[in-house]
């Protein structure tokens, strides 16, 4: 189409849908959880850092302590489980601040539905694409540190069950601290409390596992956790976001 | 096409009292009016007057210190999810992703009032003059661009009120023309807009207007 016809074409007459669906939130939710998908693909770099850092800190370890099987696998669990969290909560800083500086964030307020469900769309979105990379590339670095083989399997499965925890939990703090420009420290500070827990029962359980003992106790712990997270964390995400828009 | 209320001749949106204050300063007091159907409403007044924060005030966005209200009557605590679902604003940051092309942008405003008709968004986009700029990412059009992707909801939005904050920001004079058009179809077709803008709407029939800051 030629640049001319663009022109006279823009006339901003009411168009008629031929169909309007009353829609219900579960198609509401459908929508926010495709465009969210759209979006966060579209931030490589934001996808890719935290698996760096995840990647970078388990490399650098054996160098700078030792790289022995007697020093290194005692403390693989701690130092995977560590890494990660941190990786968890380094990707969630920037979470819902690009929505605020483009006026998404309003629109997500005054769009007619409950608020709760459609953040909690982002971090679902945002775990799936952040945090299921990490706990694929787990194992590998967990050979690194020469992890036992019979704890590879908990390793993921306690950090499947962990980091959805710590996105959910982690998102109330980045929702908090929305509205404060640059946050990160604040933010840690805010949720680092909170991931203690998902961290004793994550350490617990691949602890267990390289002792041979019976795992579910603490993987059942965990889920508890992320289930109870996943409960309450989309109605303190809400309220926080609305507490960062009246500040603007 | 557009849902009238029951009673035409009572107001569609009522402040009453409202005051406004932001970081200990009285933006605005006592402040009361009425919206009809079919009204448009210019909120008036010299920069940091409060018309932004009124908008704002009038969508929910910001708390307000005294007064109160009322969508059809109602106060719009008790009918909350309803008063959302029947405005639709837009404020100064028109909420375009800019990686998201003006399609995709569309289609999630579309998608939040029951319409997944691709190819009218495609229209829209087209009468809005963006027609050959669908799946660019937002990030490469101009500003007027963006803007005109954002006010794009306005040719096939169902709600009832439209509040507008500056909504003729970065557009060109052939824009500001057809926006206005599209402000009296909505007005004559039983809606109401508010807005806020500098400039002169003498032209547009039912025009309203509130000027704030003057007691100031």
């Amino acid at each position: 189409m030629n640049q001319a016809k663009h022109h006279k074409a823009a006339a901003f007459c009411r168009l008629t849908p031929k169909q309007v669906n009353s829609p219900s939130l579960a198609g509401v939710f459908v929508a926010a959880l495709k465009r969210e998908w759209q979006l966060q693909v579209r931030r490589k770099g934001d996808l890719i850092n935290p698996l760096v850092f995840f990647a970078l800190v388990v490399v650098l370890f054996p160098l700078g302590v030792s790289p022995t099987a007697e020093i290194l696998a005692p403390v693989a669990p701690g130092v995977l489980w560590v890494a990660a969290l941190l990786a968890v909560l380094m990707s969630l800083d920037a979470l819902f601040r690009p929505d605020l500086q483009d006026g998404s964030l309003e629109q997500l307020l005054v769009c007619g539905y409950p608020v709760a469900p459609l953040s909690l769309a982002k971090v679902l979105v945002h775990w799936v694409l952040s945090c299921l990379p990490l706990v694929l590339l787990a194992p590998l670095l967990g050979i690194m540190l020469y992890l036992p083989w019979q704890a590879q399997g908990v390793l993921m499965l306690s950090l499947l069950l962990g980091s959805l925890a710590l996105s959910l939990v982690g998102a109330i703090g980045a929702a908090l601290t929305t509205g404060l420009g640059k946050s990160g420290v604040l933010m840690t500070l805010v949720v680092l409390p909170f991931y203690m827990p998902v961290l004793i029962f994550g350490t617990g359980a691949m602890q267990a596992a390289v002792n041979g003992q019976p795992v579910l106790a603490h993987l059942a712990l965990l889920a508890a956790l992320a289930l109870a997270a996943l409960a309450l964390s989309p109605w303190a995400i809400a309220a926080a976001l609305r507490i960062a828009v009246s500040g603007e | 096409m557009i849902k009238t209320p029951a009673k035409s001749t009572a107001a569609l949106l009522t402040a009453h009292k409202l005051a406004c204050e932001r970081d200990e300063r009285r933006l605005f007091n006592d402040l009361s009016f009425n919206l009809y159907a079919g009204e448009l409403l210019q909120l008036e007044g010299p920069n940091g007057a409060g018309k932004t924060s009124l908008m704002r005030l009038l969508a929910g966005l910001l708390p307000f210190s005294e007064g109160e209200i009322l969508w059809q009557g109602q106060n719009i605590d008790a009918c909350r999810e309803y008063f959302y679902q029947s405005i639709l604003f837009i404020g100064h940051l028109a909420g375009i992703k800019a990686e998201l092309s003006p399609l995709e942008n569309l289609t999630w405003f579309a998608a939040l009032e029951g319409i997944h008709d691709e190819t009218l968004l495609e229209q829209a986009l087209w009468q809005v003059g963006l027609a050959g700029y669908e799946d660019h990412p937002c990030h490469q059009l101009s500003a007027g661009q963006k803007r005109r992707a954002a006010l794009a909801r306005l040719t096939f939005t169902q709600r009832l009120v439209w509040l507008l904050d500056e909504p003729f920001t970065a557009l060109d004079k052939n824009a500001v023309a057809a926006i206005e058009n599209l402000l009296i179809a909505h007005s004559q077709a039983g809606g109401a807009v508010i807005l806020t803008s500098h400039h002169a709407l003498e032209a547009l029939p039912n025009l309203k207007k509130l000027s704030l800051g003057e007691e100031l």
